[in-house]
């Protein structure tokens, strides 16, 4: 059933990614410079959307945009339109993947909330709308540079983290790839991406959702982690079994700012603010929640304040009696994309083979870039095991796997290996002492701080 | 369907920044390559209050040093023999990011077998940017005062962890 899943291609998905393909070509050399090629594809984009509600919208702003003139609102629209096209994507292979998997999806039923506002979001726009007409090629070390007030402005308000965290780690590429004239290859699809969720997310228009308290059990599965220059975030993906009964598929986490020179294990220390979040990562221990916010696209709003760690957990234990059949939460309309599938499963059966796991019928490929620095878990380990909780993922036309624990035979002896087992520092020597000479980044830049910050 | 010549471009989760390698910071706390310079902040060895500033361009390799007052550094004195906060400056970025990465941003090109960056460098002076480059060392410093923060932060999704260089 999953081997179908995994080979199978929904229809239209490839006329759909061609259509995307087709608008973000053109920002690569910039709205300004729309050849005739550019424009043809633009013209086919704006024609997929012929009997939709953005019909009128989308062809409008196209035609203007090929006409030479690039507004704000424009720019929306192509925003709004591309991820109406992602989201289609997002759904076909998720509906596939459900089926296969036997997961009920929750359907979205939440009301818009009250919306962001202000003059810095103005300012994202003005930089974005910039970047589009200069087109990817056209960025130079000012133009990367120019996101730069607008994050250090959003950073200082908690309802702008979201942007904040985006466009900083988006501008850090620009930056680091500037001038792109010069580079060998653009992360095309990549920086459309990133752009279009920067766009959306600038618009006073973009819907906040209300949280509600959630009491229960929460099983973790596995953790994922995500860093950029100043980012390292921790998600936990796990089960909540709620008072009533019910078994449904949530995610947690925290996140702490950080700068590029903490990386690796020392990045842990940075989230020294959640040692209850801590404690049941590196044990794998059951959460007690009690009134914990729970977004409706299932994110648990971690508090320590409403968390109590209880007893280790196997999670190989946990996902082999309740992952089958679980409810999954709804997907929020605005964040349905490919890149944005995480699906918690676990495999076993399998024969591991260099960089990819024989499920008999399809070969799944491992997404090694996905193991992080910061955690014990090794492409070796991965070849040598026999079960895996990961995550699937859809990325550069294909499934892959990216695990999150495994179970492997090292050494004639079973082991069982977790990313975030050194949650609370490396549990092996080795990764200990190393850790504790890079961990002393965070104290020096700590002093520095202390003693220039508040003059 | 994705051929694998454009794999990278079709790609969402494309990887486009090295992971920087750790190193000592108390010398150097700040190196990055920005705006065209090799440029960070070296600690001063005498007066914990006190930071050189110092800078390099790339491709004619313009050398600058300032404290964070301000003042010239004497060892460089408007020169183009590198002082010893340039030297430990370039040590640092090597270290961080790897001779190669180095040398690509600053234009250099080393001689065969080349262990540091001075042997290919034919450095110039350059105007001082010590304002700019320690308003950027106060910034980067102002990220260990964020909260942390528990929203969902979906974007993230397309920033894995760095992998191990392993
Ligand atoms: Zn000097």
């Amino acid at each position: 059933m999953l081997a179908d899943a995994l080979r199978s291609r929904p229809a239209g998905l490839d006329e759909a990614l061609a259509l995307i393909d087709g608008l973000d070509d053109a920002l690569v050399h910039g709205l300004a410079r729309i050849d005739e090629d550019r424009a043809a594809a633009l013209e086919s984009f704006a024609a997929a959307f012929t009997g939709s509600p953005l019909a009128g919208r989308v062809s409008d702003s196209i035609g203007k945009v090929v006409a030479g003139t690039v507004t704000d609102d424009h720019v929306a629209v192509l925003a709004g339109a591309r991820s109406a096209l992602t989201g289609a994507v997002h759904d076909a292979l998720l509906a596939g993947l459900d089926e296969a998997l036997g997961r009920v999806r929750e359907p979205w039923a939440a009301p818009a909330g009250p919306a962001h506002s202000g003059q810095v979001l103005a300012g994202g726009r003005s930089w974005l709308r910039e970047l589009a007409i200069a087109g990817w090629r056209g960025v130079d070390h000012e133009l990367a540079n120019g996101g730069a007030q607008v994050v250090s402005a959003l950073l200082a308000d908690p309802a702008g983290r979201r942007l904040a965290v985006l466009l900083d780690g988006f501008s850090a590429e620009l930056r680091c790839a500037a001038p792109v004239a010069t580079l060998d290859r653009v992360p095309v699809r990549r920086w459309a991406d990133l752009w279009s969720r920067a766009v959306l997310l600038s618009q006073e228009t973009f819907p906040a959702h209300e949280a509600a308290p959630a009491d229960g059990r929460f099983l973790l599965l596995g953790v994922d982690l995500h860093e950029h220059p100043t980012v390292f975030r921790a998600q936990a993906h796990g089960l909540l079994e709620s008072p009533g009964g019910g078994v449904r598929l949530v995610r947690t986490s925290v996140a702490a700012a950080k700068v590029d020179t903490i990386s690796g294990p020392s990045a842990w220390r940075m989230l020294s603010a959640f040692p209850v979040f801590r404690a049941a990562l590196a044990g794998q221990r059951v959460v007690e929640l009690s009134g914990m916010p729970l977004t409706p696209g299932g994110d648990l709003l971690w508090d320590e304040s409403r968390a109590a760690v209880g007893e280790p957990a196997d999670p190989f234990a946990a996902a082999r009696v309740r992952l089958g059949g679980v409810s999954a939460p709804a997907v929020a309309p605005l964040d349905r994309h490919p890149a944005a599938i995480a699906e918690p499963v676990l495999l076993e059966g399998y024969t591991a083979g260099e960089g990819s796991f024989d499920l008999g019928g399809v070969t799944l490929a491992v997404d090694s870039d996905r193991l992080p620095e910061a955690g014990p878990l090794t492409p070796a380990l991965v070849a040598a095991s026999t079960a895996c909780l990961g995550l699937l993922r859809w990325d550069g036309g294909r499934w892959a796997v990216q695990p999150l624990a495994v179970q492997a035979t090292v050494r004639k002896k079973p082991v069982t290996v977790h990313t975030a087992d050194w949650a609370l520092g490396p549990t092996e020597a080795k990764a200990a002492k190393a850790e504790a000479t890079a961990g002393t980044a965070v104290e020096v830049l700590r002093e520095r701080a202390g003693r220039l910050l508040r003059r | 369907m994705t051929s694998e010549s454009d794999a990278y471009e079709r790609r969402s989760a494309a990887p486009v920044i090295a992971p920087v390698r750790p190193r000592k910071l108390a010398k150097v706390p700040f190196v990055e390559l920005s705006e065209g310079r090799l440029q960070g902040v070296v600690s001063s060895g005498s007066d914990v209050e006190r930071v050189y500033v110092s800078s390099i361009t790339a491709g004619d390799h313009g050398l600058s040093c300032n404290t964070n007052n301000n003042r010239p550094c004497g060892g460089l004195s408007g020169g183009t023999r590198a002082c010893n906060h340039l030297r430990a400056l370039a040590e640092a970025a090597v270290a961080q990011y790897g001779l190669d990465r180095v040398a690509r941003y600053l234009r250099v090109t080393l001689p065969d077998g080349a262990g540091d960056l001075w042997s290919g460098l034919h450095t110039t002076t350059a105007p001082n940017r010590a304002a700019e480059v320690f308003s950027g060392f106060l910034r980067h410093l102002a990220y260990l005062e964020v909260p942390p923060t528990a929203d969902p932060l979906p974007e993230l999704q397309w920033f894995p962890a760095a992998g191990a260089v392993r």
